[in-house]
């Protein structure tokens, strides 16, 4: 939407071009043409979405757009433009009041969003112009302008940076309230540009704004008197985004490049996609039936009245004369409006309210979440957090977990546990021994050398020291850098050890406090040169000459350094499968079982290579990266190219081992979410032995698991290309998992209970051949091959995956037949795709950031609250809101079933049975509240229980308490009591002398009676299905009826002024005086329950038999045996049912 | 949904200046309250449905129902009922002629004599009733067709009276008083019974008018205009009568000022619509003797004597006098007493049949339990 709202605001008369010229300062440049100010749009930030002028029409036409409401809309437009036999009010009260409900808070919600807005739009800012400061409102800053910033101020726009006060020019900023990663980030101002900035001239050529906040591409062209434009290049390490703050830098400028609604960070800000949960869709589908059953009750009654009325004397009898008006109008727009009469008679059928009351109980039930004590992370300072209230109830069908491993199953807390340099193992044992900590373990490799040279030890430990992107924590915001480093000699060890490390991947944290056990000590970056502490506590100092970031693609990162003696190296780190092929395959043999031993035994793995680099080859690699930087166009695509180019050649020096630890109770959230019926779906990133063991760990796969493997090194055969045997395997496979299990039942649609468990592996490269095979033709074929397989799986391992693939597997499961239920869990920037993609996402508040937990629906502090949010919340909000729309739907059943009876004996005349008062209010006051607090409060079976006897999940899986038979019964139900209500009182009638003196009762009576008896019956009707008695629900139940009783009095004591109608004048309180009206009253409302009652009873003993055994068993003990001989049986199965542990 | 868009408030409001919040979630850095409420762990009451609770519930509706069905079957037998109709459909009715002839003009009125004969004395207060059948006094357009302001007697109502009264509003010009089609189709049928003496002689019984009507409606609902103003006819003086009535309101009952006008109790009865087309209306109440040795109506032969104004012939509709005796649960009405023994007896039968199956569960159950 702020996309359609940008192009209006900006695009409107400049077209689009690749790139934007901005003056710097708006002076204008000598060789360049004319000094053309281009139009950008001002730096206002606008996301609120009304104004005081345009709120009620855009509001109102918002609410409109949703069905429901266009459809009551309707309704009510009919009640005031025909003649119907309910007024306006009775639909159009509770239209207004749901209306302006909504108005309100959306109202409410704009005006803070005004209020935030405005607070950033006025702000002050300094603005250089004409060689003095100004001040200006921060919506006034328009492109070119420089812009002054102090520290921890927020930048008011994206802006290059142009001078620093800190020496090295470069600042720190923190992107927290951005992408959530709270380290400081090291930007740097474009050199050259720092001298004079009043002198400077220059223009920046930058791509057109684009929401990648990682992603910026520019060029600055430097003029300077008497020379050739320097030319520079920009890149995101320059670029300082909205919304970042300044740290650790007293002042710095910059010139404004995007503004207000063209800032990266506004164009980040996107609604997210509206998920719909299945109860919904559940709702529109019963809403039609209900719509469905509303046409033909009118069609029927329309149909009826006019056979009714063609017979003589019928249609106009002498007492009833038509108005003149009513005898003019046309005979087929006659029948068209009484149509219409009746489909507003019936409306109530499909209730307003119950928009409402689920909206209202999506929004209170989510708080049940934020709430949760077990919730609370004491680390984090946390708990829970709910984005979304949407899917309450989703978290309780849900079939198919896909998780992340790292992070999410594992504790992102990596400890360095063991290195291998040259083909030796070196394990640490004690963090205290001095500098000869290192100790060996007995390897058959280690039989011959006792150790690595002290060469390769050190080359190793100072590639760890030196390839990496980890920045030194400095103790104190306010303390400036340069004042730490200076004092850093004289830092006691103890203190070094507390050093904190900032980097984006815990990995690189690991290596460098593992290489500072070794005694190698990485002291901080300082103006591109690294500083290390040797063994000998001699400061190393080298240049650092490039960086080539770690991306997913290549696998590996590298740095080039200089050391003091002018040597040039490149350090580089990554996977095995991306080092092992770019070093000598020699050197490869005697480390690769190290390597696969650590990730077998589940740790992360790592290689270390370095290279020598000669002065023509750096100066070859220089000019390419320099090159490439400066691209305007395709720099990413050009970048690995040289990055590739010069990662080659390498020889290997060693590997590390870092240990991932399992999150808290990871292995019992796993298995109680597979006791629960769920399929859990591995998908990293890691390599395929790692994620295995992981696996392992967490009881996904046991020993008796028999695992196929659809991997790259399963995929090699001599005989056959990858994608025969691809093929064939994905055959073999499928008559193992799909053909030889054996049937299972229709009922039970998991296959767990086949006896043997298959596990599924595959891997990112095999998945893409499955997925995007040479032949289309095959495509759907493999997919469906696969999804079979998986489907028949106890657990399914996708190692190797780029975040984009993840997204591609839920998406696929997802459109699987019979479209299951997925949630995505996972911590980090890489599970973003996967979580935006099911229709759960859970983000937990991890170390990776904040983006997983801000596109989430749902955030959890650990892996471990998974499993009450599942088995415990997800159960409960399911339960609540499928028995919440079925009541809602039943009870407006029997509510108009007997006003569409009461038709045919009325002659068809829309001639309503109840009062219009006791229309309005039966869905707003009398029935509403207990179902409200029922779907909020009811605990049908205990939160404990629940959590101990995963299996109780199934009982409400593929949507249970929505599908069509209970929808039947429900519906069944209503029309059983509906009829009861109108023909028990019919029969009543047949004497309307119901009084001791002998005096009569008329319609009013009759349509009370009716009322009175619905209103108990529905209410009571709950208060059977209740198993959670608090005293909110008492309360509740009991004062709703008690209100209702009361309000009848009240509503018939008084005549009321300005009512043309005193129809209910006493009638309540006469009905109450006659006996045969309690009697009937009682015997109806009893009798409407007593199928009810019978079937709790009676259904009781069979169903829960078979599944409760095991659990009962179980958790029961003995003290259940005791009992079951002295309890009667009925009693027993069904207390066992709710209650196994007494 | 709501909860999405309160938070979205959270993300909008990265104000420059503003000392950085350390995201979004900072907000929510307390632990959540530990009370019983938000932990859903408040005190509850878990009734549990089982046969143990059941099958009493069972026995005890079933004992309870069954002798008040039975009572109620009794009372509603004991209460006497005589019907007859006097539609004078048949050729042989003695209503026929007054049937046949019917029309609006005349003024005198047809009468005729419908005798008939009471088997068994009716003790105590009998009420009498006039029943009408096919007459869809529940008709919409019907039921609407009245002003209760005018009713109530309001001056301002009585002058114009409410749309909702049209066709029967005004006439001739005047506001009708009281409008409505309810109103204009009042049942002007006069009923008189008289006992025809063994010894020959004609004997009027004393029908009371007044009591037929709810108290609340004859005080408060119902109001003459101009408050205590004996002279109705001032009152109504700019108002038209009825079309279809043949006097007007205020001529109603002129010998007793409290049941004339809109405070007549035979119109206030008819204001009451009926809920089915087939219905009765209380129309006269015999007092029982005072002496209480004989009975309200000894058995013999009596006549009803009919100033037959009502036509129902056109829309196939039926008139019937019904004489009645009331016990506490009102007139004779068998369906409550019927209710009530069947649904005790289901009860009862039910709770035999859970018993059986409970006790066949049971001793299956208890086997299954050995071996374990």
């Amino acid at each position: 939407m702020l996309r359609r709202r940008l192009n209006r605001l900006c695009g409107g008369d400049e077209n689009r071009v690749d790139s934007r010229t901005i003056y710097v300062g708006h002076r204008p440049c000598p060789d360049t043409e004319a000094f053309i100010p281009s139009k950008f749009c001002d730096n206002r930030i606008v996301s609120s979405k009304y104004t005081v002028w345009n709120f009620l029409p855009k509001n109102l036409f918002e609410q409109f757009r949703r069905i429901a409401n266009f459809y009551f809309l309707i309704i009510f437009l009919v009640q005031v433009i025909v003649d119907t036999p309910t007024s306006p009010v009775t639909s159009g009260l509770p239209l207004f009041f749901v209306i302006t409900v909504t108005a309100i808070k959306q109202g409410y919600e704009d005006c803070l969003r005004h209020k935030a807005d405005n607070e950033v739009n006025k702000y002050l800012v300094t603005v250089l112009e004409d060689d003095r400061s100004v001040k200006k409102e921060s919506e006034k800053i328009k492109v070119g302008d420089v812009v002054e910033v102090v520290e921890d101020e927020t930048f008011p726009c994206d802006l290059i940076l142009l001078e620093s006060s800190r020496e090295d020019g470069t600042c720190f900023v923190t992107t927290a309230s951005l992408d959530g990663e709270s380290n400081h980030k090291t930007h740097y101002t474009v050199q050259d540009t720092e001298k004079d900035l009043q002198a400077l001239t220059a223009t920046i050529e930058c791509e057109q704004p684009q929401p990648d906040l990682y992603k910026f591409v520019g060029r600055m062209h430097i003029y300077k008197a008497e020379q050739e434009p320097a030319v520079r290049s920009l890149g995101p390490e320059n670029l300082l985004l909205k919304g970042a703050t300044l740290k650790n830098t007293k002042k710095i400028y910059g010139v404004a490049v995007y503004t207000g609604m063209e800032t990266k960070m506004a164009l980040n800000y996107q609604g997210k996609s509206q998920k719909r949960s299945a109860v919904e869709k559940s709702i529109n589908a019963f809403l039609l039936v209900y719509l469905c059953i509303l046409i033909s009750k009118a069609v029927v009654c329309t149909t009826l009245k006019y056979v009714w009325q063609s017979k003589e004397g019928q249609d106009e009898p002498w007492y009833n004369q038509k108005t003149q008006k009513e005898k003019d109008t046309n005979m087929y727009l006659k029948m068209f409006t009484d149509f219409l009469s009746f489909m507003v008679l019936f409306n109530f059928i499909i209730p307003v309210s119950m928009y409402v009351t689920v909206e209202m109980q999506k929004f209170l039930g989510s708080f049940f979440i934020t709430w949760d004590k077990d919730f609370f992370d004491s680390e984090i300072e946390e708990g829970a957090l709910v984005n979304t209230s949407d899917l309450n109830e989703e978290l309780g069908q849900v079939e198919y977990v896909f998780t992340d491993k790292t992070g999410t199953l594992t504790q992102n807390n990596m400890e360095f546990i063991e290195c291998c340099i040259d083909g030796f193992q070196y394990k640490h044992r004690d963090t205290q021994s001095e500098v000869d900590g290192f100790t060996m373990t007995d390897g058959v490799m280690n039989k011959l050398h006792q150790k690595a040279g002290q060469e390769k030890e050190e080359l190793f430990l100072r590639a760890l020291c030196l390839c990496h992107t980890v920045q030194v924590k400095e103790p104190g915001s306010k303390e400036a850098l340069t004042d730490q480093v200076d004092g850093i000699d004289g830092i006691l060890p103890q203190l070094e050890e507390e050093r904190g490390f900032i980097a984006s991947s815990p990995d690189e944290i690991a290596l460098v406090k593992g290489a500072m056990k070794y005694g190698f000590t990485f002291l901080g970056l300082e103006s591109k040169s690294m500083k290390i502490k040797n063994r000998e506590n001699n400061i190393e100092e080298y240049k650092l000459l490039h960086v080539l970031n770690f991306d997913p693609v290549r696998r590996r990162m590298s740095v080039i350094v200089q050391t003091k003696s002018g040597e040039t190296l490149l350090f580089c780190k990554g996977a095995d499968s991306s080092i092992f092929p770019r070093v000598k395959p020699e050197e490869v043999d005697r480390i690769r079982m190290h390597v696969e031993r650590n990730a077998t035994e589940g740790y992360r793995t790592l290689c270390v290579a370095f290279k020598q680099l000669s002065a023509e080859e750096y100066a070859m690699a220089d000019k390419g990266l320099s090159d490439a930087r400066l691209a305007l166009q395709d720099r990413e695509e050009k970048l690995i190219a040289v990055y590739n180019q010069v990662e080659t050649g390498m020889s290997l020096i060693g590997a590390t081992a870092v240990e991932d630890r399992l999150q808290e109770e990871a292995a019992e959230t796993m298995e109680a979410l597979q006791g629960a019926g769920m399929k859990v779906w591995v998908l990293t990133g890691d390599k395929m032995e790692t994620a295995k063991s992981t696996c392992y760990a967490c009881r996904l796969f046991q020993r008796g698991t028999e695992l196929l493997e659809l991997t790259v090194r399963t995929l090699e055969d001599e005989r056959l290309k990858r994608q025969e045997k691809l093929y064939e395997l994905l055959q073999e496979y499928h008559r193992k998992a799909v053909q030889d299990a054996p049937p299972v039942k229709a009922g039970v649609t998991r296959s767990w209970s086949a006896n043997q468990d298959y596990g599924f592996i595959i891997d990112g490269a095999t998945l893409s051949l499955l997925m995007n095979p040479p032949l289309e033709a095959d495509a759907s074929q493999y997919k469906s091959l696969f999804l079979q397989i998986c489907q028949n799986c106890t657990a399914v391992l996708c190692c190797r995956m780029a975040p984009l693939q993840k997204a591609q597997i839920v998406k696929m499961v997802k459109n699987s037949k019979g479209s299951p239920i997925t949630l995505s869990i996972g911590d980090g920037a890489n599970d973003v795709s996967m979580i935006l993609e099911a229709h759960v996402g859970i983000g937990i508040k991890g170390k990776e950031g904040r983006q997983a937990v801000r596109n989430s629906d749902y955030a959890i502090p650990k892996l471990k609250h998974l499993k009450k949010l599942l088995l415990a919340h997800g159960h409960l909000y399911y339960v609540r809101i499928a028995h919440l729309v079925q009541y809602f739907f039943y009870k407006n059943l029997c509510f108009i079933l007997p006003q569409f009876l009461y038709q045919f004996f009325c002659g068809c005349s829309q001639q309503p049975l109840y009062d219009a008062a006791y229309l309005t209010m039966y869905n707003i006051c009398f029935t509403s509240m207990p179902i409200l607090a029922y779907s909020l409060l009811e605990q049908h079976i205990d939160i404990e229980i629940l959590l101990d006897n995963a299996a109780l999940y199934r009982e409400i899986a593929n949507n249970a308490m929505l599908r069509w038979r209970p929808f039947l019964y429900w519906t069944v139900l209503g029309i059983f009591q509906g009829l009861l209500f109108f023909f028990g009182v019919r029969f009543l009638f047949s004497n309307p002398a119901l009084q001791d003196n002998g005096q009569v009762f008329g319609n009013w009576s009759y349509g009370t009676i009716v009322f009175t008896v619905l209103v108990f019956t529905v209410t009571l009707k709950l208060a059977l299905d209740t198993r959670h008695w608090t005293w909110i629900n008492h309360f509740v139940i009991w004062g709703s009826l008690a209100f209702y009783v009361f309000f009848s009095f009240f509503w018939g004591g008084i005549i009321w002024p300005f009512l043309k109608q005193q129809r209910l004048y006493f009638v309540f309180a006469n009905m109450l005086s006659s006996v045969s009206a309690w009697l009937v009253i009682i015997i109806l409302i009893l009798l409407s329950l007593l199928p009810e009652i019978l079937l709790v009873v009676l259904r009781k003993p069979r169903g829960p038999h078979s599944r409760q055994k095991k659990p009962s068993q179980s958790n029961v003990g003995g003290n259940q045996s005791s009992q079951s001989s002295a309890r009667p049986l009925l009693m027993r199965t069904f207390s066992d049912e709710s209650n196994p542990v007494i | 949904m709501m909860a999405s868009s309160y938070n979205a408030k959270d993300e909008d409001g990265h104000h420059p200046g503003s000392v950085s919040s350390g995201g979004p979630g900072a907000v929510k850095s307390k632990k959540p309250d530990n009370t019983a409420f938000k932990q859903q762990r408040l005190p509850a009451w878990q009734p549990i449905l089982t046969a143990g609770t059941v099958l009493p519930a069972f026995f005890m509706i079933g004992l309870i129902f069954i002798p008040i069905g039975i009572g109620l079957l009794v009372t509603s037998n004991n209460i006497k009922e005589f019907e007859v109709d006097y539609t004078g459909v048949d050729m042989s009715s003695p209503c026929f002629n007054c049937a046949q002839n019917y029309s609006w003009n005349s003024t005198s009125g047809c009468t005729c004599s419908v005798p008939f004969t009471l088997d068994q004395p009716f003790e105590s207060n009998v009420f009498m009733y006039y029943g009408l059948s096919n007459f869809y006094q529940n008709h919409r357009r019907y039921v609407k067709s009245r002003d209760d302001s005018q009713l109530n007697g309001d001056k301002s109502s009585l002058l114009n009276p409410s749309k909702e009264c049209e066709p029967y509003r005004t006439s001739d010009k005047k506001p009708i008083a009281p409008c409505g089609a309810i109103a204009n189709s009042l049942f002007n049928d006069t009923l008189e019974l008289f006992y025809n003496h063994p010894n020959g002689s004609r004997i009027a019984i004393n029908l009371v008018k007044t009591g037929i009507a709810w108290w609340t409606d004859k005080h408060v609902k119902f109001r003459n205009p101009g408050g205590i103003n004996n002279n109705l006819s001032v009152v109504f003086q700019d108002t038209s009568k009825p079309v279809n009535w043949h006097k007007a309101v205020y001529e109603l009952d002129p010998s007793d000022p409290d049941n004339n006008g809109f405070i007549n109790e035979d119109f206030i009865v008819w204001m009451r619509t009926a809920a089915l087309p087939t219905f009765r209306k209380l129309y006269r109440i015999i007092q029982k003797k005072k002496d209480n040795m004989t009975p309200t109506l000894p058995p013999g032969n009596y006549s009803l004597d009919v100033t037959y104004n009502y036509p129902v012939r056109s829309f196939d509709g039926r008139k019937r006098m019904i004489l009645s005796t009331i016990s506490w649960m009102g007139g004779k009405n068998p369906f409550l007493g019927i209710a009530y023994i069947t649904v005790g007896s289901v009860c009862f039968f039910l709770g035999v049949v859970l018993l059986i199956i409970h006790h066949k569960y049971g001793n299956r159950n208890n086997n299954a339990d050995i071996p374990n």
